[in-house]
């Protein structure tokens, strides 16, 4: 299971990672950006691509299995 | 040569953390990548680990995310020990020790306060207990509420257009059920943007299909014979049958426990220097007591070091970072908390954002794009110099008004060559409501001066 979080404050809507995850990531109107809070383990590689590709470095995510919560 | 204060410190030193949030989670996180080896306390109310609320009045109202899901990613380990479900009840600062409503007390080297804020109740009582009716702000509301929303409420009232009131409704819209939003001033987010966007606002509620009521007061909540909330009666004379009511009327801060304990505590927060330390009442700052996050109140040289309260997530963070690397440096390796106020809000599919202090500007001008478009960009303007920015579907350009504030760059601006719209070119009254005449709290509050302050006071600059 994945931990993300979006600091929205940075993002700008360049909906690379809409393109790249779409079932974790989705342009809501033209910039907003909504997204799960609480990806599936499958979804892994997609939002580590996600994350590298996003142009102002916006998204944090953690692999929650290999934390110490 | 024998080890330094600060050395022993961060060898074995014991840093307790009240608060279990955004600002909590991110100075932990900063004091471990700093080098803190002692042990580490994270104190909180609730019974989770540390979760995002943004997502509760978006993804989880519209049933894309569980209110459930939303625990925060870490940084790294921070190998703490958590002392959660129980709310710190009061402070003892000559004996360094924090007290918990379970009778323990944990001693600390170090205190960090992020105690943030809880929703505002609906001040009568005996209303706000009948079924159906909602504040927003924990894990718990957000959930209490997806799943009221989910059953397919005849119709929810929301009481307070601020910018939590404004999600909801949104949201509600999104999902095909009726709302009411009943707004004390003349339109949606007055408080943080004023009038002019306010209007804004409002067409944007009217256009999706909301009932926006303005200029009136929410007197009384109904209930039926079983205790659920069936009607709302407006000081217009109006009745608004309703079977899900949100309360959405500010935020309080959670100061009640330092009640006593001689900090600079009170309803408008604990007042902290810019390096994030906090006043003693007798204005003299303390050297163990540190504060981020919501709770804090802190001078900000970019807005003539009056204390600023910032509701803000980014300011949580940002305040966070800097209070962990304060607590660890000597004075001369200390650094100021100078962090730009920044928000953001997205609701009927625009997204809204700002920076700087727009409720300090008492003029605003229009720069870029146009408001009947719901494209535009804004700038408030405060005795002759920039002071806030505003974008509609516009958030490139915020960097740009960004560093216009940062520079106190002259108003109206001088870049009139950017775009040219009929609505833009002159700046026009910012129209903030009289500050005295509280609604919905705005999210950036000036509070003064005063380190001491323990009273509400509100400041009117204008009107």
């Amino acid at each position: 299971m994945l931990r993300l979080v979006v600091d929205l404050n940075r993002c700008q809507g360049y909906a690379q990672c809409a393109f790249l995850a779409p079932d974790v990531f989705a342009m809501h109107g033209d910039e907003g950006l909504l997204y799960d809070p609480q990806a599936e383990a499958a979804q892994r590689e997609r939002v580590a691509q996600a994350a590298a590709a996003c142009p102002v470095q916006a998204i944090l995510v953690e692999d929650a299995e290999a934390s110490d919560a | 040569m024998p080890e330094s204060e600060l050395e022993s410190l961060k060898s074995r030193g014991r840093i307790v953390v009240v608060g279990a949030s955004l600002a909590g989670l991110r100075a932990a996180e900063t004091l471990r990548e700093k080098g803190f080896k002692g042990t580490l306390t994270m104190i909180g109310d609730e019974p989770y680990e540390p979760y995002d609320r943004p997502p509760l009045s978006k993804q989880v109202l519209l049933g894309m995310a569980r209110a459930e899901d939303t625990a925060l990613p870490r940084r790294r380990d921070i190998e703490a020990e958590w002392r959660l479900g129980v709310p710190a009840s009061g402070l003892d600062m000559a004996g360094r020790r924090v007290k918990l409503a379970d009778g323990d007390e944990v001693p600390y080297d170090r205190l960090l306060i992020a105690t943030g804020v809880r929703a505002r109740p609906w001040p009568n009582e005996a209303e706000g207990e009948l079924d159906g009716v909602f504040v927003l702000r924990t894990r718990a509301d957000g959930a209490g509420l997806a799943r009221r929303l989910e059953a397919g409420p005849r119709r929810v009232l929301v009481i307070g257009a601020g910018f939590t009131g404004s999600e909801i409704a949104s949201a509600c819209r999104e999902r095909g059920l009726e709302v009411t939003v009943a707004e004390r001033a003349d339109a949606p987010l007055v408080g943080a943007l004023g009038g002019v966007v306010g209007a804004v606002a409002a067409e944007m509620h009217r256009e999706h299909g909301v009932d926006l009521r303005t200029g009136v007061m929410v007197t009384r909540l109904e209930g039926d014979a079983g205790g659920r909330v069936r009607a709302a009666h407006l000081s217009d004379g109006a009745v608004v049958e309703c079977d899900v009511v949100v309360v959405c009327l500010g935020a309080q801060r959670n100061t009640e426990w330092l009640a006593g304990s001689g900090l600079g505590a009170g309803p408008r927060g604990i007042a902290c220097d810019a390096g994030c330390r906090a006043f003693g009442i007798t204005g003299i700052v303390t050297d163990d007591i540190y504060v981020a996050g919501d709770v804090a109140r802190s001078p900000h040289p970019l807005f003539g070091y009056q204390f600023l309260s910032l509701e803000h997530w980014g300011n949580a963070v940002s305040q966070a970072e800097t209070a962990a690397h304060n607590m660890l440096s000597d004075s001369a390796g200390r650094r100021p908390h100078i962090w730009v106020p920044a928000f953001w809000s997205s609701q009927f599919g625009v997204n809204i954002k700002s920076v700087g202090v727009p409720t300090m500007g008492t003029e605003i001008m229009i720069t870029q794009g146009s408001p009947a478009e719901r494209r535009f960009a804004g700038v408030y303007g405060y005795q002759g110099r920039i002071i806030g920015a505003v974008t509609f579907d516009n958030a490139r350009w915020l960097d740009f008004y960004q560093r216009q504030i940062e520079a106190t760059a002259p108003f109206p601006p001088e870049f009139s060559n950017v775009d040219r719209r009929p609505e833009g070119g002159r700046p026009v009254p910012a129209d903030f409501p009289d500050p005295s005449v509280p609604t919905h709290g705005p999210t950036v509050t000036l509070s003064g001066y005063s380190p001491a302050d323990r009273r509400m006071t509100f400041t009117p600059a204008r009107n």
